[in-house]
């Protein structure tokens, strides 16, 4: 089994809900989710983010239902961190 | 997320916190304003039928309420229609699954209970005196004159609201909104009384 580590998303979101409220809600999807989201670019109605998520095993469709739900739409998975259970095990 | 807690994030992504409170005290005002009237109406008549008076007050109430409900809810889903088309537009995406599209659906329905239920609980409580007096509870003056205690008390209320929201005196706020009762009662006196 391979787990996802940790995801860098370029978001593109209205800006409410507001960026803690957003960090929040994908935060809350895990139990050692760790976001942390830079706001890249200030348009009238929205917002570009870069959203990086760690965690020990990422759900990458909770994350991206999440942000859909939010008004959200992901533009691009700038960087991806797995690991296979196998490599896990030799560390 | 709990029902209260999702109604507080579906108004504030739509920024109508405020608009929900103004409607709640415009309306409000609209229900005492029109119950100081009619039962001012009645007392200048010296009507003493306090079920016809009641069925009156009752009547104006709950049109009211409905009118409430159905302009706002009508102008509010065309605002935010309006917005979310906006909004969708920028994102170039469908936000109809959004939480962004639940408050299309949700907030005009909310804010039109608010701007309902606010002239027609204040309403209510206008009436307690006249309901109470037809129950046979003896009240230390006219049910009526109690009744025009309530709608000034009631208007009064609605200024402290007022004058607590924008952090100003509450007193001021309160005698400004009760002045307007008052001139209101003077002015169906001055015409109706003629």
């Amino acid at each position: 089994m391979v787990s996802v580590k940790r995801i860098v998303l370029d978001v593109l979101k209205p800006h409410l809900p507001n960026a803690l409220e957003f960090s929040r809600t994908i935060a809350g999807l895990g139990h050692d989710y760790r976001v942390h989201l830079t706001v890249i670019e200030v348009d009238e109605q929205t917002e570009t983010l870069q959203v990086v998520v760690d965690g020990s095993a990422i759900d990458f469709d909770a994350v991206q239902t999440s942000i859909n739900s939010m008004g959200g739409s992901i533009h691009s998975i700038d960087e991806v961190e797995v690991q296979s259970e196998v490599d896990a095990g030799r560390e | 997320m709990s029902l209260l807690s999702r109604v507080k994030f579906l108004l504030h992504i739509t920024r109508t916190h405020g608009i929900a409170r103004r409607y709640f005290v415009v309306n409000g005002f609209d229900g005492a304003l029109t119950m100081l009237g009619i039962i001012i109406g009645f007392t200048i008549s010296a009507s003493t039928d306090l079920v016809l008076i009641i069925n009156a007050c009752l009547g104006a109430a709950i049109a009211l309420a409905v009118s409430g409900v159905s302009s706002a809810y009508v102008s509010e889903a065309a605002e935010r229609r309006r917005e979310l088309t906006a909004l969708e537009s920028s994102m170039i995406a469908d936000l109809e699954e959004s939480l962004h599209g639940d408050a299309v659906r949700w907030v005009p329905l909310l804010i039109g209970l608010v701007n309902g239920s606010a002239p027609l609980i204040i309403s209510i409580v206008i009436l307690v005196p006249l309901w109470l007096a037809s129950a046979g509870v003896s009240l230390p003056m006219s049910p009526l004159y109690a009744a025009i205690l309530v709608a000034l008390l009631s208007t009064f209320l609605l200024g402290v609201f007022l004058g607590r929201i924008a952090g100003t005196s509450w007193l001021r706020s309160g005698v400004r909104t009760l002045s307007i009762a008052l001139l209101t009662a003077a002015l169906i006196y001055l015409f109706a009384g003629s």
